[in-house]
C-alpha cells in the first residue's frame, strides 16, 4: 500500500464514519437552537436504525422492490419513525414543562427497549435482524472521481453520505437565511421577545423537535443499512452521544457540527484501518481504539474552549410569562 | 399548595408513575400478543419466588445504588455525569490491582482496595471536572469520551499486567474479598455480599454531606444557581471539581464492590456493562435524593432481574420491562401529565406563581 492509497482509505473512512454523526448532530442543532435540549438523539438513532433495517428487509425481500430502491425506502421509514418517536419528548418538554434531560434519557431507554422488543417479536426471539441484503452501496461520481486521492476518497461514498453533506448546506440556509430559521433561533434565545412579535413558540419548538427526530432517524439508518447490514443492540452504541458531543463541539452550528463529526470520523477511520495500515505493529490496538476519544478531549481542551448553549436552551416556556 | 400536600405528591407522583408505566407496558405486551398479567407475575416470581432469587436480586441492585448515587450527586450540583460507566471501570480495575498485587491482612486489605478504587475513580472523574472548571469543556462530552478511554485502557492494563489464565485478571487474594458466606448461606448461595451495606452506608453519608454540612450547602447552591453562588462568594470552580471527584468516588466504590464481592476478578470486555447508564435512570426515578436512589435501584434492579424469568419461562422479551422502566422515568419527568390526570393540575396556581 503506497502513501496515496493510505490517504484514500483514511479520507474515505472519515466521511463514511462521520455520516451518521453529521445527520444526528444536525438534528441536535435544530432542536437545541429552538430551546429544547435533546439528549434523546441516541434513542432516535436507535429507532431510525431499527426501522431502516426492518423496512429495507421487508420491502426488498418480501415485496420484491428493486435492490437499489429498497434502502432508500428504509431510509424514509427511519425518518418517519424518528419523527414519531420525537413526539413524546416534544410533548413532555414543550407542553408539560418536563425536565428535558430526564425526558431525553427516558426516550433513550424506551427506544432501545422498544426496538429490541420488536426485533425479538419479528425475528423469532433472535437478538438481531437478519442480514439486510439490499444495503446502500458506494456511488462514484463520474468525473469528480477521476481527481487523484480526493476523487476516490470523497466522491466514492454512500448515497446517504452525499445526502448528509447536502443537508448541512440546507440546514445552514434554513437556519440563517430564512424567516423560519430566524424565528426558530429567536425562540431558543429569547422566547418572550419572539412571542411578543407574534411567533408561535410552541409550534416552532414542535417543528424543531420533529426535524431533529427525522435527522437523527436518518443518521441511525446510515448505521444499519450502510456502515453495517443489520440491527442489533450494539448498532448505535453511543453514536447519539457522539453526535451530541459533535453538536456542542461545533457550537450549535451546522458547519461546526459537520466539522466535529468529520473529526470523529477521521479518528474512527484511523483506529479501524490501523490493522490494515500496519499501525498495530507500533502501537497497541487498545490505544488505537481509544484514539478518537483521546483526540476529542485534547482538541476540546486546547482548541475550542468555552461553548455557550442557546440562551433559552432547556427552559420551558409558557405563553405570556416573563 | 400547602406543605403537607406537596409531601403527599412527592410520594404519590413516583407511585403513580410506576403504575402508569406498568399500564403502558401491559398495553404494548397485549398489542404484541403477550399476556401482561402472566408476564408481571413471572417477573415478580423472578424476584420473590425463593431466597436465592431474592439474594441475587439484591446482588443486582447493589451496583445500581452506587451508580445512582454517583449520578444523583453530580445532578444535585448541576453537573451531568454520563461518565459513571468509565469511573466504575476504573474502580473495578483499581480494586482488582490492589486485591491481586498488594499483600495485607484480611479486612484491612478489602477496605484498602475499596478506598484505592474510590480515589482512582474520583481522580478520573475529577479530571473531567477540572476540564470544565478550568477550560470550560462541557462535562457531558468529556465524561462520554473518558468512558471509552477507561474501557480500552483497562483492557490494555489487564492484558499486559494483570492477566490470569483466561480472558481476565488473576483472582484477587482471599484477604481482599468482601463476599459473605454468611449472607450467601442465608440466601441459598446467592452472590449477595457486604457491598450492599457499603452502598447503604454511602447513602447515609451522602445525605449527611449534602444536607448537614456547609460544603454540601455550597455544592447544592452552585447546582441551583452558579451565578448567584459566585456572587455570594462561593468558589464555583472548586465546587465543580469537588463534586465530580465525589461523584466518581461513589461510582468507583461500586466498581470495587463488583470485583471484590461478586466476581473476584475483572474480565477483558468488548463493551460497557451499562450499569453507569442505568444509574442515570435510577437517579432520576429517585429524584436525585439518596434515599430515593435506593428505592429507584430496588425498582429498576428488581424489575430488570425479574424480567429474565419472564423470558426464560414464556419467551416474553425482557425488553418489555425496559419499556415499563422508561415510561416510569418519562412520567416522573413529565409529572405534570400525572397532575393533569389527577385533576389537581390547577392553572390558577401556576399563574399566581409566574
Amino acid at each position: 500500500m503506497n502513501f496515496s492509497d493510505v490517504l484514500v482509505t483514511i479520507l474515505n473512512g472519515s466521511i463514511i464514519f462521520a455520516t451518521p454523526l453529521i445527520l444526528a448532530a444536525l438534528g441536535g442543532v435544530f432542536s437545541e437552537r429552538s430551546g429544547v435540549v435533546n439528549i434523546a438523539l441516541e434513542g432516535l438513532m436507535v429507532i431510525g436504525a431499527f426501522a431502516a433495517a426492518v423496512v429495507t428487509i421487508f420491502v426488498g425481500e418480501s415485496l420484491g422492490v428493486p435492490g437499489w430502491l429498497a434502502p432508500w425506502i428504509g431510509m424514509l421509514a427511519a425518518m418517519v419513525a424518528g419523527i414519531i418517536f420525537s413526539l413524546p419528548h416534544a410533548v413532555a418538554s414543550i407542553d408539560f414543562k418536563a425536565d428535558q434531560v430526564v425526558s431525553g434519557v427516558a426516550l433513550n431507554f424506551l427506544a432501545a427497549g422498544f426496538a429490541l422488543f420488536l426485533v425479538k417479536k419479528l425475528f423469532e426471539g433472535a437478538g438481531q435482524t437478519t442480514t439486510v441484503q439490499n444495503v446502500f452501496t458506494k456511488i462514484a461520481i463520474p468525473g469528480l472521481y477521476e481527481i487523484p486521492v480526493i476523487g476516490p476518497g470523497i466522491f466514492n461514498v454512500y448515497g446517504i453520505s452525499y445526502l448528509a453533506m447536502i443537508l448541512v448546506g440546507v440546514s445552514y440556509y434554513v437556519l440563517y437565511k430564512t424567516p423560519f430559521g430566524l424565528r426558530l433561533r429567536a425562540v431558543g434565545e429569547h422566547p418572550r421577545a419572539a412571542d411578543t412579535l407574534g411567533v408561535n413558540v410552541r409550534r416552532m419548538r414542535y417543528m424543531a423537535v420533529m426535524i431533529s427526530g427525522a435527522l437523527a432517524g436518518l443518521g441511525g439508518s446510515a448505521l444499519s443499512i450502510a456502515i453495517s447490514s443489520n440491527f442489533q443492540h450494539a448498532t448505535v452504541s453511543g453514536h447519539g452521544f457522539m453526535a451530541l458531543a459533535a453538536m456542542i463541539f461545533g457550537k450549535w452550528h451546522p458547519a461546526g457540527a459537520m466539522g466535529a463529526a468529520l473529526f470523529f470520523g477521521l479518528a474512527t477511520a484511523l483506529s479501524v484501518s490501523g490493522q490494515v495500515l500496519g499501525l498495530t505493529e507500533y502501537v497497541p490496538s487498545e490505544f488505537l481504539n481509544a484514539l478518537p476519544y483521546l483526540l476529542t478531549i485534547l482538541a476540546l481542551a486546547g482548541v475550542v474552549g468555552r461553548s455557550e448553549a442557546p440562551a433559552a436552551n432547556g427552559k420551558p416556556y409558557e405563553t405570556g410569562s416573563r | 399548595m400547602n406543605k403537607g400536600n406537596s409531601k403527599l405528591n412527592a410520594f404519590l407522583v413516583p407511585v403513580l408513575a410506576v403504575i402508569l408505566g406498568m399500564i403502558v407496558g401491559a398495553l404494548i405486551m397485549l398489542a404484541m400478543g403477550y399476556n401482561p398479567i402472566q408476564a408481571y407475575s413471572l417477573m415478580f416470581q423472578g424476584i420473590f419466588a425463593n431466597p436465592y432469587y431474592m439474594g441475587e436480586t439484591l446482588r443486582a441492585v447493589t451496583p445500581l445504588i452506587f451508580a445512582g448515587l454517583a449520578v444523583a450527586f453530580a445532578f444535585r450540583t448541576g453537573l451531568f455525569n454520563i461518565g459513571v460507566e468509565g469511573q466504575f471501570i476504573v474502580g473495578q480495575l483499581a480494586a482488582a490491582w490492589v486485591g491481586i498485587s498488594w499483600d495485607l491482612p484480611p479486612v484491612l486489605h478489602a477496605i484498602t482496595a475499596v478506598l484505592v478504587a474510590m480515589i482512582a475513580a474520583g481522580l478520573y472523574a475529577g479530571f473531567a471536572g477540572w476540564l470544565k472548571a478550568r477550560l470550560g469543556v462541557h462535562e457531558v462530552i468529556t465524561t462520554i469520551m473518558l468512558n471509552y478511554i477507561a474501557l480500552f485502557s483497562a483492557n490494555y492494563i489487564i492484558r499486559n499486567f494483570l492477566k490470569g489464565a483466561s480472558e481476565g485478571t488473576k483472582d484477587i487474594l482471599p484477604s481482599a474479598s468482601i463476599a459473605s458466606p454468611f449472607l450467601s448461606n442465608l440466601f441459598e448461595g446467592a452472590r449477595i455480599n457486604w457491598g450492599l451495606f457499603i452502598a447503604l452506608g454511602l447513602t447515609l453519608l451522602m445525605y449527611w454531606l449534602l444536607w448537614k454540612t456547609t460544603t454540601g450547602y455550597e455544592l447544592r447552591a452552585v447546582g441551583f444557581n452558579p451565578h448567584a453562588s459566585e456572587y455570594a462568594g462561593m468558589n464555583v470552580s472548586k465546587n465543580i471539581v469537588l463534586s465530580m471527584v465525589i461523584s466518581g468516588m461513589l461510582a468507583g466504590a461500586g466498581g470495587a464492590v463488583e470485583t471484590l464481592g461478586v466476581y473476584g476478578y475483572m474480565v477483558i470486555s468488548a463493551g460497557f456493562t451499562g450499569i453507569g447508564f442505568d444509574g442515570i435512570a435510577v437517579a432520576l426515578i429517585g429524584a436525585n435524593n439518596p434515599f430515593g436512589v435506593v428505592l429507584g435501584a430496588l425498582l429498576f434492579g428488581g424489575f430488570s432481574f425479574g424480567a429474565d424469568n419472564m423470558q426464560r419461562a414464556e419467551g416474553i422479551p425482557t425488553e418489555s420491562i425496559q419499556i415499563v422502566i422508561s415510561m416510569v422515568i418519562y412520567f416522573v419527568a413529565a409529572s405534570a401529565i400525572i397532575y393533569r390526570l389527577l385533576g389537581v393540575f390547577r392553572r390558577r396556581r401556576e399563574e399566581v406563581q409566574s
